[in-house]
């Protein structure tokens, strides 16, 4: 050769339209590689502008609100950090801050899971209930077992219990091929129900201390299944190890993608299944086998934060858990990787504390004052939803004009399955 | 045009491109993919808006800011893929946005069906006004396109790459049509990067290479070599050379072979033959007449209805991918963007598709992705893949590039058979050169070939055996002398028509 084969360079635009199979997922997820950390920082802050702003609208000052919400976490700990009293104010938010941290690390990684395999659970809340259901019920039962036996049982429970409920959308997603997005939030619902049959006035689950006062409240988890608490008193919420669970879930997160042959498989098919099932990949067991784990992250959620700190449940609990749906958020921002769903549970960790304890009448209408942290956590979405839908109908647009050859070609994605 | 630039976020597209059209002439735009044919022509279109430069029309500066302000200025274009409506009658299609109407409102149906009669009538183009698109082929489908153009008044016609999706035959007859529509008057912009349909029909021939326009030259004394150098900028073997070959055992066979598509219809229909080591067998045959299919069941990716497989003597059942692949077949998908690859992947990982979870890859389950570049950087090599290293991700390659790092994938795992499924479509003569080359080399190793192609002239000049597809069927079996003519009849089911009619 005279002169070497010219490599084409970068995108080409018209010629060569590239059109790999394309779910929402899947571009998402690309559109998450593209992003780096520059689109969610901007996301976030962003967010946080509109927030200020209504704060604003509701004739409060928005740099008071902010700065009380970072005292309300805790923030103002770190700068003196060697004070680990916590009737210290500023130490002891600061641990609040961390246990909303850790429950929000686990139920954001079951949705990054899934989305890394191509699919959107909107079920980590349920997954989280039943996680708290079994956990509840093996923590007031087995008043016998010897702790660490009892703990560890009741947290591979939760787990189970939520892998298997994550585990029943795979498995309709792979036979029949009902969408993960309907039949996750449907075993929400189911859920929901369950929790609240269990702890009813008479239910199965109902502490028996509570039947004579009709409390619709569970039995208390007995001294010997609860997880220790490293900081703080076991009796105003301390901070338990179940931390320490959440950070090694972000590197169990990280090594399985990354370094295990099952983790290539679920990127592969997350990104193209097309090619996953032509390289030898079973797509639909992965399908399954994703959201099992998925679903156990959400579950582990629930088992620590029933042995770490909540010990009992109520109906009314059962009705105003969000902290699974807070997980799709925190995701969503953190970009479906370890590091970035750590980062964006501690900021989701803050908010959620800091709102609710750090804002005074003074400084925000208390009738705002919660609702703050749903309105960037709807925001946050916004903007991430907003940008794969902008991707959608730009794509939609490109087809329009130029058929690709690939969407002509016979098979449909399911049936490579 | 002149002086056109247009640029893309990291591209120049076109870079002070001239070109120009004299009435009534059939100027060819020929050049690679990517060389910037159809960022030109998008520009004429109104599709894009160019950077620099300055277009006139008639003696009259012309800007055009959308496609529509093109066609009111008389600037018709074809496109590759066709934009009608398979559910409307060809008479709906083509009156579309411009409809004749009662009232205002209501569609005059029976109008424009007379309308479209009448023009069909008057440049020559046949077709049934009343019928779905749906219905009609897709030589009748590109028909439609140029009338919808034509009743649209248009007197420049772009038609980009019009022979792609055509048998050699309906390519005949669009040639028929551009000359009589030549005849009539209007100019005609032919894209394409076929140096013998470009001599055959061109007046004058304008080669761009990299967004740069090399030569604008006439037809005569044109030869397809000195094109061919223009396009590419060098030296390029046009001939594939290969010696006879010298078949072994045969090492893929199939018996009876029965595939449903998707739709659960018979799409391969008792279909045998065998491949032996050190052969080429081409498949030709129209795109959609069960080719995927046969590929897909032999590559374990869609279950066998009836019938077998055997690959190296052994009949394989109950297929799988895996099981295929563990059974020595190889496999270049017709589509490698969506099934080749995992474009977000990197080209190490693109090459541990089928080896990932085997040692040396992994072990138990737990993966080495520095075996996985090491692999990758000697492949790289060893395949002359250009544009990146082991940890670049396959879509930022170029299309023969990411070809090449699919067959260094499968032919690094030395298998008895290769299914190549339109291994050339869609990439640049020097690309296309260097898979031909490749094919024969893995030919001349042993390996048992099945090359399926819709272009006939990639069949006849690779083959040692060519079959032809129709319907599902092998309706033909030809030596390589065989002509482009007899195929291509087979192609279209002739030979079966004959034999029903006798």
């Amino acid at each position: 050769m005279s002169e070497p084969l010219a490599p084409q360079k970068g995108p080409q635009p018209d010629e060569d339209a590239q059109g790999p199979p394309s779910t929402v997922a899947s571009r998402l997820a690309r559109w998450q590689d593209a992003g780096g950390v520059v689109v969610p920082v901007i996301t976030a802050l962003v967010a946080f502008l509109i927030g200020g702003l209504l704060v604003l609208a509701t004739g409060h000052n928005p740099f008071q609100a902010y700065w009380d919400i970072v005292n309300g976490a805790g923030l103002n700990w770190l700068a003196h950090p060697t004070n680990t009293d916590v009737a210290n104010t500023a130490a002891y938010n600061f641990s609040q801050t961390l246990l909303q941290t850790s429950s929000l690390i686990l139920t954001g990684l079951a949705v990054a899971f899934a989305f890394r395999c191509g699919m959107f659970n909107i079920g980590g809340n349920g997954q989280y209930l039943v996680g708290l259901f079994v956990a509840n019920w093996i923590g007031v039962s087995f008043v016998n077992m010897s702790r660490p036996a009892h703990v560890l049982i009741g947290v591979v429970a939760a787990m189970l219990a939520g892998a298997v409920w994550a585990g029943i959308a795979g498995f309709l997603k792979a036979t029949v091929g009902a969408h993960e997005v309907i039949t996750t939030i449907m075993l929400n619902w189911i859920a929901y129900w369950i929790g609240n049959y269990l702890f009813q006035q008479g239910g199965p689950l109902q502490g028996p201390e509570n039947k004579p006062l009709d409390i619709p409240i569970s039995g208390n988890v007995v001294d010997g299944a609860k997880l220790p608490v490293f900081w703080g008193d076991p009796a105003l919420q301390g901070l338990h190890i179940g931390f320490f669970v959440s950070i090694g879930a972000l590197v169990v997160f990280w090594l399985i993608l990354n370094r295990t042959t099952l983790g290539y498989e679920v990127r592969a098919v997350g990104y193209n299944p097309d090619a996953a099932a032509y390289g030898g990949i079973r797509v639909r067991t992965n399908y399954v086998r994703a959201m099992a784990i998925s679903g156990a992250f959400a579950g582990l959620a629930g088992g620590l934060d029933m042995l770490g700190y909540l010990y009992k449940i109520g109906t009314s609990d059962v009705q105003v858990q969000a902290i699974g749906f807070l997980g799709i958020a925190v995701a969503l921002l953190g970009r479906n990787t370890a590091l970035g769903v750590g980062l964006a549970a501690f900021l989701f960790g803050g908010l959620l504390y800091g709102t609710t304890h750090g804002l005074q009448s003074g400084t925000i209408d208390p009738s705002l004052a919660g609702h703050l942290t749903e309105m960037i956590q709807g925001l946050v979405v916004l903007f991430v939803g907003a940008d794969v839908l902008i991707l959608a109908v730009w794509n939609a647009r490109r087809k329009l004009r130029r058929r690709t050859p690939t969407e002509t070609s016979p098979v449909a994605p399911e049936a490579a399955a | 045009m002149r002086g056109i630039t247009k640029r893309f976020p990291g591209v120049l597209a076109n870079d002070r491109v001239d070109f120009d059209l004299r009435k009534g002439e059939v100027h060819a735009l020929l050049g690679e993919n990517g060389a910037g044919k159809s960022t030109l022509m998008n520009v004429l279109y109104g599709l894009y808006r160019h950077d620099e430069g300055e277009i006139s029309l008639n003696g009259r500066p012309a800007s055009f800011g959308s496609a529509k302000d093109a066609i009111d200025r008389g600037i018709g274009m074809v496109h590759q893929h066709f934009m009608l409506i398979p559910v409307m009658t060809v008479a709906e299609n083509i009156v579309l946005e411009v409809e004749p109407t009662r009232a205002g409102v209501l569609l005059d149906y029976d109008a424009a069906v007379e309308r479209v009669r009448d023009i069909s009538t008057r440049f020559g183009l046949a077709v049934d006004p009343t019928a779905k698109v749906e219905n009609i082929s897709v030589g009748q489908q590109q028909r439609v396109e140029i009338l919808k153009a034509l009743y649209r008044d248009a007197e420049i016609l772009i038609l980009d790459e019009p022979t792609a999706v055509l048998t050699p035959q309906e390519a005949g007859e669009l040639f028929e049509i551009i000359r009589s529509l030549q005849a009539g008057g209007t100019s005609i912009i032919f894209i394409s990067h076929k140096l013998n349909e470009v001599l055959e029909i061109a007046d004058r021939i304008t080669v761009l290479r990299r967004g740069k326009k090399i030569d604008t030259v006439p037809r005569e004394g044109a030869t397809e070599e000195g094109l061919a150098r223009m396009m590419v900028g060098r030296e390029v073997l046009l001939r594939v050379e290969k010696k006879p070959t010298e078949p072994g055992d045969t090492l893929l066979e199939v018996r009876s072979l029965n595939v449903h598509d998707d739709r659960g219809l018979p799409a391969v229909r008792d279909v045998s033959f065998t491949v032996r080591a050190g052969e080429i067998v081409g498949l030709a045959g129209v795109e959609g007449n069960g080719q995927s299919e046969l590929i897909e069941a032999i590559t374990g990716l869609r279950p066998l209805e009836s019938g077998e497989v055997v690959v190296g003597g052994e009949a394989v059942h109950h297929a799988t991918a895996r099981r295929m692949l563990d059974h020595g077949v190889g496999h270049i998908p017709e589509d490698r963007q969506r099934r080749g690859l995992v474009l977000e992947f990197t080209i190490a990982e693109n090459i541990a598709l089928h080896d990932y979870s085997s040692p040396p890859d992994s072990r138990w389950g737990w993966l080495f992705p520095r075996r996985l570049i090491q692999r990758a950087a000697r492949l790289i090599r060893e395949f002359d893949v250009r544009g990146g290293g082991p940890t670049t991700s396959g879509g930022a390659l170029s299309g023969g590039n990411q070809q090449k790092v699919v067959v260094a994938r499968e032919i690094a795992r030395d298998p008895k058979v290769l299914v190549a499924a339109q291994p050339t479509r869609g990439l640049d003569v020097g690309a296309i050169e260097y898979l031909h080359r490749r094919l024969v080399e893995e030919r001349d190793e042993g390996r048992a070939i099945l090359l399926i192609s819709l272009e006939l002239d990639e069949i006849l000049s690779l083959s040692d055996r060519i079959l032809v597809m129709y319907e599902g069927q092998i309706v033909g079996e030809h030596k390589p002398g065989a002509t482009e003519e007899e195929i291509g009849l087979e192609m279209l089911g002739g030979r079966r028509k004959e034999a029903s009619a006798a």
